[in-house]
């Protein structure tokens, strides 16, 4: 069972990827289809590995994180 | 589990119009985090300027004002000068602080009007589609510096913190950067500061939030970070100007 | 009531505080000064703000900032700084903010001279600065004048939600005349419930100048316009002088008004049957009073301190039905009963008679 969550919501995230590499883990991919704007949105891969830091959602221009942790 | 990063509330829950990889965003929630933080919502009224930056009035949940080119300085002055108790604060770009409206920033910091201005820097003019702004680096190749800003012809970046620091009427003078997360929490430090100088009345505040453009430097969001790092910030450095302690309107 | 003698400049200044004006931003420039002199010290006497900007540029947008908050606020200057001021101006006619501007002209163009004139009667009529737009103008004549357009100013802006700007010169702000300040009287104003003072428990608020959509923005000028259009119905005012059905009808706004008083006088004297039509609001410009004067008439004779502005305005709404003829002075010089006098002599003995 994870111990942190996050949450990423396709249709606020504009696929700009800065999240994927502040990502300690390296969990975070962009996603192969594209949102109701067209833009390809970051997904989450191996969602057991997140250890809830935040760093994506502290660095993401769009806001589009939200972090859940024990 | 517990929610430990989430939208703050006085950030209206609508995706930016920004484009990729561009940090209005993230120095909106910021500013946002921090009125919410300050609970100010309801007094607070922001003054917007023309340019990419104008559109903080359709993200932030609190009254706005919006004036001509360069000019919220001076409508800031107005509004606080009407309502004293309304905390005020200003939201502007490179070009529109640092060439058009660069007088009214000055006189604003010498008087030491108290109004909080936040000036997002990412070297170019944005909205218009990439022009020389005031703060385009030497060699930095825009749509009206082909070759590169050459300071034979074009002068020398502008630095507007340095310059305002000098001010006697200015308290408080910060440059921050949002290119990692150690950077994302200074800055949010030196923006609650900002907002404090004024609600304090120790002065006039200024941040100076250091931004990439992607789409205007021709960039990936990722090289453009990279190149703010390596770039920006050796000329623009980060970290607070000016910090005037227990200056009060009376003490002055 | 008691009469005071009183210079126009500080006149208008004490007319704005007793109509409850609080909030003065300014720059200086002659022939203006006396109105932020006095405003300097006798704002902070009722708790107001008086601050004089860096510039112009930068008094118009504290104006802007001001307004906004629903307070009622003036700025003042004079031809040059009233350049300046067209950004602004602009602005606050598109957010549709009330605020009063005093223009005490002077000689134009460029940096000109500090001398009375009247060249900036396009500017103030015909908008000023870009976007199709107009501010409301008012023309005093006298300093009693001066006062009683103040306040009225003060209750258009708001009224109407408009930038107001009282087109005096040089002249009328240096002069010192006896004046009665009346309480200002006006019909009850309708809450500033658009203003932003910062959301409280409300829904927030916010005042811009522009709209990035077209059928949005087609929509604003509209509103402008239909708002234009009311204040011609409604604000028009003038006043008439002299004999019923003139030979010749003189036209004149502010301090020629004056003057032109004098030739009708003047000329009865000499057994000329003059009248004075003299326009109290420039905009709106009263079109179809003046177009049933001047067909009681056998010519018009139109008399500016520039070279021929409001006469344009004067052709328009007369429409060719009786001839117009000018007499102008520009640069500071200024117009003299003996000259208008001797002019109309002409007009009567040649030009009058070769038209009709």
């Amino acid at each position: 069972m994870a111990r942190a969550r996050v949450i990423i919501d396709r249709e606020f995230c504009k696929g700009c990827a800065l999240c994927t590499y502040a990502c300690p883990k390296k969990i975070l991919v962009i996603s192969s289809d594209f949102n109701s704007r067209g833009y390809y949105p970051v997904t989450v891969q191996d969602v057991e590995k997140c250890i809830g830091c935040g760093f994506c959602a502290q660095v993401c221009p769009d806001v589009a994180i939200t972090v859940y942790r024990e | 589990m517990e929610v430990v990063f989430k939208r703050p509330r006085t950030l209206l829950k609508k995706p930016f119009t920004y484009c990729p990889g561009c940090h209005h965003g993230l120095a909106q929630r910021l500013i946002a985090e921090v009125i919410d933080e300050l609970n100010i919502a309801d007094r607070t009224i922001g003054v917007g300027p023309i340019g990419c930056s104008v559109y903080i009035y359709e993200f932030i949940d609190v009254d706005f004002v919006v004036g001509a080119h360069g000019r919220a300085p001076a409508i800031a002055t107005g509004i606080k000068r009407a309502l004293p108790d309304c905390v005020v604060f200003s939201y502007q770009g490179d070009g529109d602080i640092a060439a058009i409206g660069t007088s009214e920033i000055i006189h604003v910091a010498n008087r030491g009007e108290l109004i909080t201005a936040f000036f997002v820097n990412n070297a170019v003019f944005g909205m218009t589609g990439g022009q020389m702004a005031p703060t385009t680096l030497v060699g930095q190749k825009t749509k009206t510096t082909p070759f590169g800003r050459n300071p034979e012809v074009h002068g020398f970046p502008f630095r507007l913190g340095e310059c305002l620091s000098v001010a006697e009427g200015s308290a408080y003078i910060a440059r921050v950067a949002l290119t990692r997360p150690q950077f994302i929490r200074q800055a949010k430090e030196c923006i609650r500061k900002a907002f404090l100088a004024q609600i304090e009345q120790k002065g006039f505040a200024l941040v100076e939030i250091l931004s990439p453009c992607p789409t205007n430097w021709g960039m990936s969001p990722k090289e453009a970070v990279d190149w703010l790092e390596q770039h920006m910030i050796p000329y623009f450095p980060l970290g607070e100007l000016k910090v005037k302690e227990c200056l009060s309107r009376e003490t002055s | 009531m008691e009469k005071v003698l009183m210079r126009g400049n500080e006149a208008v200044a004490e007319a704005a505080v007793r109509a409850g004006c609080r909030l003065y931003f300014g720059y200086p420039i002659t022939p203006q000064n006396e109105i932020s002199e006095y405003l300097s010290f006798r704002l902070p006497q009722v708790g107001g703000v008086f601050l004089q900007a860096e510039s112009e540029v930068a008094a118009i947008h504290m104006i802007y900032g001001a307004a906004s908050t629903g307070a009622r606020v003036m700025t003042s200057s004079s031809g040059p700084g009233i350049s300046l001021m067209q950004e602004g101006l602009s602005s606050l006619a598109a957010a549709e903010l009330p605020c009063v501007v005093v223009n005490m002209s002077r000689g134009g163009p460029g940096v000109g001279n500090i001398q009375p004139a009247q060249s900036d009667y396009f500017q103030a009529v015909k908008g000023g600065g870009h976007g199709d737009y107009r501010l409301i103008v008012l023309a005093p004549s006298t300093v009693q004048e001066l006062v009683d357009l103040t306040y009225r100013a003060f209750y258009l802006a708001d009224k109407y939600r408009n930038p107001v700007e009282i087109l005096g010169d040089g002249m009328l702000g240096q002069m010192m005349e006896p004046v009665v300040f009346r309480d200002p009287e006006f019909p009850p104003l309708p809450p500033k419930d658009w203003a932003v003072r910062g959301k409280g428990n409300g829904p927030r608020k916010w005042i811009v100048c522009f709209d990035l959509d077209p059928k949005g923005l087609e929509e604003l000028n509209l509103r402008l316009w239909r708002k234009y259009r009311r204040l011609e119905e409604e604000e028009v005012d003038y006043v008439t002088f002299g004999c019923s059905e003139p030979e010749v009808l003189l036209v004149g706004f502010g301090t020629v008004g004056r003057i032109l008083r004098s030739v009708v006088r003047e000329g009865e004297k000499e057994g000329l049957k003059l009248a004075l039509f003299r326009p109290i609001t420039l905009f709106p410009f009263p079109k179809k009073a003046l177009q049933e004067y001047a067909r009681k008439a056998r010519a018009v004779l139109v008399v500016e301190m520039n070279l021929g502005q409001m006469l344009e305005d004067v052709e328009l709404a007369v429409r060719g039905e009786v001839p117009v003829f000018f007499l102008g002075h520009t640069g500071g010089v200024i117009p003299t009963v003996e000259e208008v006098l001797e002019y109309i002599h002409f007009l009567l003995a040649k030009e009058v008679r070769v038209w009709k």
